[in-house]
């Protein structure tokens, strides 16, 4: 059967091969594979950054980079892997390219507004660049005043520019995605036939619609701030400096959700595909991820339990944040349900779920602790919260985009990738990941504070592991770029689905057409049906 | 704790510290059993489960509410345990006693300076007694800093422009780590220092030693000649500004019509901003020190006015900030003991 696969003559891809088909395209499919090659490059630049901060962190003293220099590689590695890759990465790459063919769709609700999220976050992420090459800037990711307004003389204004740029085509994004899964669905596919991907992108969309904006006023403020030196947040000019760091994290607390939520949705689909079985709990799961977007929203504060708010108030907040952790708990139950009686096999992506599962548990009770006020106290600021996050932004968001992108790689070309070395780059970065970041916790509530050039000496051997562990992460992350791109020409013929999966996507043709399906779907039946699919297979044999 | 001679686990030298770390392993115990439950289960399922053959589909199983709702409450009910107490020994950590010694303490790029009641002034250094509650109030002369005692689990920003505290009773003498946990520009890594634990015996031997001239408050009673304060704030009351006598922990009326109780947040603003709240019956003529009293100055001028009430008894508000307690406490603390 394998031999009689071969790539359709027509697909996407073949639909113009002009580097003007591809600026001008309209096509979702496109726009994502462009998102794609621009994320994994700023994904890259933000490694090097990683590099050396492991670099320095191999001995306690400052040796390998001046103090300024490493303070700018940390804030350039916070400012590019979070609002030029990971804020965009799933949604704007998985995302674009499935949510059209998922519903039943031709494209997103508005195509041109896609193409011009895709120029804008060129546009953000150049200003960033420019601001990183002519000299970087050095005030942590988080911005804080009155360092950001007053103490520091680095380029903070054109990196925040950069940022609150990028932030609109984060918005046009979400609008778009809004618009689409209303409006743009298939005869038949009701709101509980979605895939929960969908609905997962569904809530990403609502925090990126609403919570984008207040950050593009807080760096408005900044800016006004820094540049013709008005009072807002510094207190020699009658400003509130803590002001500045409510209104960031009322943004930048949700932005965590716009990062973990569409790495939730894909961990259903791909649990769900490998174990052949339907999604346990299915609108437990959809409505957790709802959950968990309206709670982001209300939990800011808890980054701030040791910045001079009220006892009561700080109370309040660990309350709330806590309510976070239930939905979370929710969906990893209802997963680990879904594996029983099922019919598991661990190709590629399925490891990259298990790996999530682990790490993504860790980095959710380990959030219970610093939720827990009176732990907080010792650990806020401290490299436990740096493993801590990182813990749900690389073992969670990145895992889960990795898993994705190898299940659906196979759609966006056609073709597969080598098993055995996809197998081995996952097993590198669980593992890398793991001796990397897990001595942080040990030397966090040791008491060694975050963005440090320098730390005591009987730190060391905790600090050497992670800086040890980060090559094998890194070079984990290496790995992929090889086999995908030696894919694209020698990859086996993957046929249009490959896994025996049950969304729609997989009904179509791999590379779909441009137009994704050649007549409207008319959905039937429920998500996850694979009692169908094998009663269809049977049939046609 | 140490393996191999490699520190793992902080030293404990607070009171704090045992009930931190109590919460610290409850939640670790909890969190262990939940990751291992989890782990446990999708790698038995996994094997259990493997797929077998091609074609071979799972069990329709599309959900089951009462597992749901089982595991639904049984997390929130663990998660409030863990918000009830971590909520507790956090109310614990913000209230310090009345009887606690008082320290003060100012950030700045990058270090820390502490100055104590006694007249004793530290840069990256601060020595204290064994088994006396300290209380440190801290405030910044630049940007954000953070006081972080690692062996006394506690922390706390410094925030230009307001007084924050901390209170921690050091049990084990010894020397311990201070950390600034809130990134402050270029050596924000090199502002660290070391808090020195001493037996009370020779805590006050070492209060007796090196050249001090005079206390805290008798250095902010010459700064309130120097800068000419006591040229209108008269003792009698009959002066251009109000007389500052036994009005520490009181409450005045404002123009306004407003009233105030005066602590450390009040004399501060007073000082620095002092149009903001002019005292009824007075005039706002009193020119503003913004810029001109640096943050261990203003500290000293503050003592100096609460010298001027040495009745104070004002509760403590009812949050640690951002106004800061009312020190009930004498200038020389650790006499007491």
């Amino acid at each position: 059967m394998l031999d009689k696969l071969k790539i359709p003559d027509h697909h996407y891809l073949h639909d113009g091969h002009s580097l003007r088909s591809w600026l001008l395209t309209k096509d979702h499919k496109r726009i994502a594979i462009m998102y794609l090659m621009s994320i994994s490059v700023m994904f890259f630049i933000g490694g090097l950054f990683a590099v050396g901060i492991r670099f320095e962190l191999a001995t306690p003293q400052g040796d390998f980079v001046t103090a300024d220099t490493y303070n700018k590689f940390f804030t350039m590695h916070g400012v590019i892997m979070v609002f030029f890759f990971l804020i965009p990465s799933i949604p704007a790459v998985l995302g674009n390219f499935l949510i059209p063919p998922m519903i039943g769709a031709k494209d997103l609700a508005f195509p041109r507004i896609n193409l011009l999220s895709l120029y804008i976050y060129w546009i953000g992420g150049i200003f960033t660049l420019y601001a990183m090459i002519s000299g970087g800037v050095d005030t942590g990711w988080t911005f804080y005043t009155p360092y950001s307004a007053t103490g520091s003389n680095t380029n903070v204004v054109p990196t925040a520019i950069g940022i609150f740029i990028a932030g609109f085509s984060s918005i046009l994004t979400g609008l778009n995605f809004i618009v689409t899964i209303h409006r743009m669905r298939a005869p038949g596919m009701t709101w509980f036939r979605l895939p929960l991907f969908v609905w997962a992108h569904y809530a990403t969309s609502l925090v990126q619609v609403l919570g984008t904006p207040v950050i593009a006023i807080t760096i408005v403020m900044l800016a006004v701030e820094r540049g013709l030196g008005f009072g807002i947040f510094d207190p020699a000019r009658g400003g509130d400096p803590v002001l500045f760091q409510h209104l960031f994290w009322f943004y930048s607390h949700p932005a965590v959700y716009i990062m973990i939520l569409p790495a939730l949705g894909v961990m259903s689909e791909l649990i769900s595909t490998f174990s052949r079985k339907t999604v346990f709990g299915y609108s437990f799961v959809a409505f957790s991820s709802l959950a968990i977007a309206v709670f982001g929203f209300i939990v800011w504060a808890h980054h701030m339990f040791v910045a001079g708010i009220s006892t009561y108030a700080a109370m309040v907040f660990s309350f709330l944040s806590f309510s976070v952790a239930i939905p979370s708990a929710v969906k990893m139950f209802n997963w680990t349900a879904t594996l029983y009686k099922g019919a598991i096999s661990f190709e590629t992506p399925m490891l990259y779920a298990y790996g999530f599962m682990g790490l993504f548990a860790i980095g959710g009770l380990t959030g219970l602790f610093l939720a827990t006020l009176g732990l907080d106290v010792h650990m806020h600021d401290t490299y436990f919260v740096v493993a801590h996050f990182h813990y749900i932004m690389v073992g969670g968001a990145i895992m889960s985009y990795m898993g994705g992108l190898h299940f659906w790689w196979p759609k966006m070309t056609g073709r597969m990738y080598s098993e055995f070395f996809s197998r081995v780059s996952a097993i590198m970065v669980f593992v890398g990941f793991n001796i990397t970041f897990f001595p942080q916790f040990v030397v966090g509530y040791l008491g060694m504070p975050r963005r440090y050039h320098s730390y005591p000496d009987e730190m060391q051997v905790l600090n050497v592991m992670s800086s040890a562990g980060a090559t094998v992460l890194g070079l984990g992350y290496v790995l992929p770029v090889i086999y995908f791109l030696w894919s694209l020409k020698y990859g086996q013929v993957a046929g249009p689905n490959p896994w025996g999966a049950s969304g729609l996507e997989w009904q179509t043709q791999s590379p779909p057409l441009t137009e994704n399906f050649l007549k409207v779907p008319i959905v039937d039946r429920e998500p996850y049906d694979y009692e169908h699919l094998v009663a269809k297979e049977k049939h046609l044999v | 704790m140490k393996i191999f001679g490699i520190p793992i686990f902080p030293e404990q030298a607070s009171t704090f510290a045992k009930d931190v770390d109590a919460l610290y392993f409850f939640i670790f115990a909890v969190s262990a059993f939940f990751a291992l439950a989890v782990a446990v289960s999708v790698i038995y399922f996994g094997i259990r489960y493997h797929k077998t053959h091609d074609g071979e589909i799972g069990a329709r199983i599309e959900g089951n509410l009462s597992l749901e709702l089982l595991w639904s409450v049984i997390p929130t009910v663990i998660a409030m345990v863990m918000f009830g107490w971590g909520a507790s020994v956090f109310y614990h950590l913000r209230r310090p006693p009345a009887e606690a010694m008082h320290i003060y303490a100012v950030g700045k790029q990058w270090m820390w300076k502490f100055q104590h009641l006694e007249g004793q002034r530290e840069i990256n250094e601060l020595h204290i007694p064994a088994g006396q509650p300290v209380k440190v109030t801290i405030s910044s002369e630049d940007v954000l800093h953070s006081l972080f005692f690692p062996a006394f689990r506690t922390k706390i920003d410094a925030i230009p422009g307001r007084y924050t505290e901390l209170w921690f009773e050091a049990q084990t003498p010894g020397s311990y780590h201070i950390f600034c946990t809130e990134y402050c520009g270029t050596n924000h890594s090199g502002m660290i220092g070391t808090v020195t634990v001493l037996e009370p015996a020779q805590y006050q031997v070492w209060l007796q030693g090196g050249g001090v001239e005079g206390t805290l408050a008798q250095r902010g009673a010459k700064l309130f000649n120097d800068l000419t304060c006591s040229t209108c704030h008269l003792d009698s009351g009959q002066g251009r500004g109000p007389s500052l006598k036994n009005i520490v922990g009181k409450t005045v009326e404002l123009q306004n019509g407003s009233l105030v109780m005066v602590d450390e947040a009040y004399l501060r603003e007073s000082i620095l901003n002092s149009q903001a709240k002019i005292v009824k019956g007075f005039q706002p003529m009193m020119p503003t020190f913004q810029g001109l009293v640096s943050e261990e100055n203003l500290v000293a001028l503050i003592e100096h006015v609460k010298s001027l009430s040495p009745d104070a008894t004002t509760a403590a508000p009812a949050t640690g900030a951002p106004s800061a307690a009312v020190s009930t406490q004498k200038p020389a603390a650790a006499e007491k003991k």
